[in-house]
């Protein structure tokens, strides 16, 4: 049986991410909390909205009500990226070579390492932000569809088009794939590697009973998976085509209780399922074997992540009932 | 707190407010914001403009209309509202309600569909009120070239009919006239600068169905008044009464109450309501149907069917509905295609087992409405 070394916190925690070996859960009130020797504290946000692990640089960005964007490393170190006075962010996403992405209102901001700011109007409000693998690209999901932006060369955005309100987006690792989680609790895809000219290929993932607001790709790449309904719903990505005509795997499936987050294992073809009633399964793709992390807790997990090794799961619930779990017993 | 009080907290009650620019949003706003009531709001508001209060949790959003991608022309809901109510609930414990503040050219039905058609909003508020404010010198104005204002009106659980100061009364007894033809369920309160007491604006539970219509007694005056009714002892006016008392407003409602009736009885009762008013520049009209006992059987279907097929005609409704062999009174309340209804309290020994519906809306036939209402009844084969 894992074992849970708990951290209770007080209120609604938005995101968790390990900074190397340590595990930071940023809490909607804006405090950040690091385990490194002890619990650690910082008062980074008044009123914390979003944050995103970027990968490159193994820190943690975020933005609130207050208008800043940040970047918190692991020693605890913040960095303030930005500032839009007065003005929610909402959105942050972290893209190559140091540069970060976030939005306030219609407009989607790229800052570069160097601290060049490059604006991108939309019509619409910029509801999710996402970087390109490869390239200097962002897409921003905004109302019907997204907008697709190559930050250092001048020009329209290539328009995505799907009617309705496009909540978050995010890219397959290989850039092929292209998808968005929708205001109809429903996923819907593009696929990016068509050839030039072609018509765009659509893929409409369907059927939740509830909106997808976490959604995982698999360690190679293969497989989204995403919260939503009562079991994780994982796409398959390998063929070239993506899901189209095919099945999803639903893992992990419990009567009532639904699944609000889910998180890839690192190497593994096996997904972290966390439920409304916080409980916590792992599942494996091959086979739908499943295991139990964490019996039950207070509220819904909110989010959850993996250390590089594989061995520990960091999770984040909206009650503030957090902990790191640890499979290698 | 306990681990199950912690899952179900209560849903944190919130005020639309509406009005054309300059009918006094902004000063009734200040007025809540500052008033001594003990009580905390987050604001939403389409720019900052000139709310004075620092400490108030003031939110600025920009509206945006969404429409759900599901066939239906009039499921639209605010995609900005479900963005930072979300937001605002992640951390509860800064306030007690929520007030939105539309621009003057919104449409206040995406505002109201909103918390009934996302679930993550609708699971932690639930919409109180919708308070109109209308500017009295300029309706007539903003009547002839914009359908919002009606809108704005039509849909109102509340209207202020502000800057009464600046009209004669005669002026004055048009205007709410006209108010009333536009929407005859809502409470119409005379005001200048916005003054109002505020326990009239929050908190009304216009949208609950265990409250509806418990507050509403033009709503049930209407439809008396339809069919020649006389209130007597043993109709709902006893009732509404009573839970005024309650409110520690039985005086002051009692006669507004009465005003509204009487400028009702005298302007405009001769007309129906049946057809679009023969007053200038509105476009709006209310159907208010009443019946005896009704099946379930044929009622819901009925219902069902009404709303589905006139749904984007239909502003608002509201009914309280006697069902045979029930002992429960069922009310129901919709927007546009929305449709809620539940079981209230048992009905009272003296009160009348009749049902009562209003629709407000645009083009809405009255005599099929009246004929397939009917065609429920218990009695009816």
């Amino acid at each position: 049986m894992p074992t849970i070394a708990p951290l209770d916190l007080s209120g609604h925690v938005v995101a968790v991410a390990y900074l190397g070996d340590v595990p930071v859960f940023a809490e909607a009130s804006g405090l950040v909390h690091r385990l490194e020797d002890g619990h650690k504290t910082i008062e980074a946000q008044d009123g914390l909205l979003t944050a995103v692990y970027d990968p490159l640089t193994e820190t943690l960005l975020t933005g609130g009500e207050d208008g800043r964007v940040l970047r918190i490393a692991r020693t605890g170190a913040v960095d303030e990226l930005a500032v839009v006075p007065r003005r929610w962010i909402g959105q942050v996403a972290a893209g190559p070579q140091g540069a970060v992405a976030y939005a306030s209102g219609k407009t989607a901001f790229v800052r570069l390492a160097d601290g060049t700011v490059k604006a991108f109007a939309e019509e619409r409000t910029v509801e999710g932000l996402a970087f390109a693998p490869k390239g200097l690209r962002l897409a921003a999901a905004r109302y019907n569809g997204v907008s697709l932006h190559w930050v250092a060369i001048p020009g329209d955005p290539v328009d995505l088009d799907w009617k309705g309100a496009h909540n978050a987006v995010t890219f397959s690792p290989d850039g092929r794939f292209l998808v968005t989680s929708m205001q109809e609790n429903a996923l819907h895809g593009w696929k990016l590697d068509s050839k030039p000219g072609a018509e765009a290929r659509h893929m409409r993932m369907t059927g939740y009973p509830a909106k997808v607001k976490s959604l995982s790709w698999s360690a190679k790449g293969k497989w989204l998976a995403s919260s939503g309904a009562p079991a994780a719903i994982v796409w398959p990505f390998q063929s070239k085509d993506g899901p189209m005509g095919k099945a999803p795997l639903e893992l992990g499936t419990r009567g009532n209780v639904m699944v609000t987050a889910v998180a890839c294992h690192p190497s593994e073809d096996v997904v972290a399922i966390g439920y409304s009633d916080g409980m916590i399964l792992a599942a494996r793709f091959a086979d739908s074997r499943e295991v139990v992390l964490r019996r039950q807790g207070k509220g819904a997990l909110t989010a959850m992540a993996w250390h590089k090794s594989g061995q520990r799961l960091a999770f984040a619930s909206e009650t503030g009932d957090c902990g790191v779990v640890d499979i290698t017993v | 707190m306990t681990a199950s009080a912690a899952e179900t907290p209560k849903p944190i009650p919130v005020t639309v407010l509406t009005g054309y620019l300059g009918a006094g949003k902004t000063t009734l706003l200040n007025r809540i914001l500052s008033e001594n009531h003990g009580r905390k709001y987050a604001v939403i508001v389409n720019e900052f403009g000139e709310i004075g209060i620092d400490n108030d949790l003031i939110v600025e959003s920009d509206e945006e209309i969404y429409e759900m991608n599901n066939g239906c022309v009039c499921c639209t809901v605010r995609g900005d509202l479900i963005r930072v109510v979300e937001g605002l609930m992640r951390r509860p414990g800064r306030f007690d309600a929520i007030i939105v503040e539309t621009t003057g050219l919104a449409d206040p039905v995406p505002v109201a569909q909103t918390f009934f058609m996302d679930d993550d909003v609708r699971a932690k508020t639930e919409l109180d009120a919708v308070v109109a404010l209308v500017d009295a010198k300029h309706l007539p104005l903003r009547l002839k070239d914009s359908r919002e204002a009606e809108d704005q009106i039509a849909f109102a659980d509340v209207v202020l009919l502000n800057k009464t100061d600046l009209v004669t009364p005669e002026e004055l007894a048009r205007i709410e006239a006209t108010v009333r033809v536009i929407n005859p369920s809502a409470r119409i309160y005379r005001t200048e600068r916005s003054n109002i007491d505020l326990t009239r604006v929050l908190d009304q539970g216009a949208f609950s169905l265990e409250r509806a219509l418990e507050n509403d007694p033009h709503f049930l005056e209407e439809a008396a008044h339809e069919h020649d009714h006389v209130c007597g002892p043993d109709c709902d006016h006893d009732h509404h009464h009573h839970h005024h008392a309650h409110d520690h407003d039985h005086d002051h409602h009692d006669h507004h109450h009465d005003h509204d009736h009487h400028h009702h009885d005298h302007d405009h009762g001769h007309h129906h309501h049946d057809a679009p008013s023969p007053i200038h520049d509105v476009t709006v009209q209310s159907v208010s149907l009443r019946g005896g006992q009704m099946i379930p059987d044929r009622f819901f279907p009925w219902i069902q069917k009404v709303t589905q097929t006139m749904g984007p005609n239909i502003l608002r409704l509201k009914g309280i509905i006697a069902f045979a062999g029930d002992e429960q009174r069922y009310v129901v309340q919709g927007v546009h295609m929305i449709i809620e209804g539940d079981h209230q309290r048992p009905w009272k020994e003296n009160e009348a087992r009749e049902s009562r519906l209003v629709f407000i809306g645009r083009d809405l036939d009255r005599k099929k409405l009246e004929e397939s209402f009917k065609a429920c009844e218990a009695q009816a084969n």
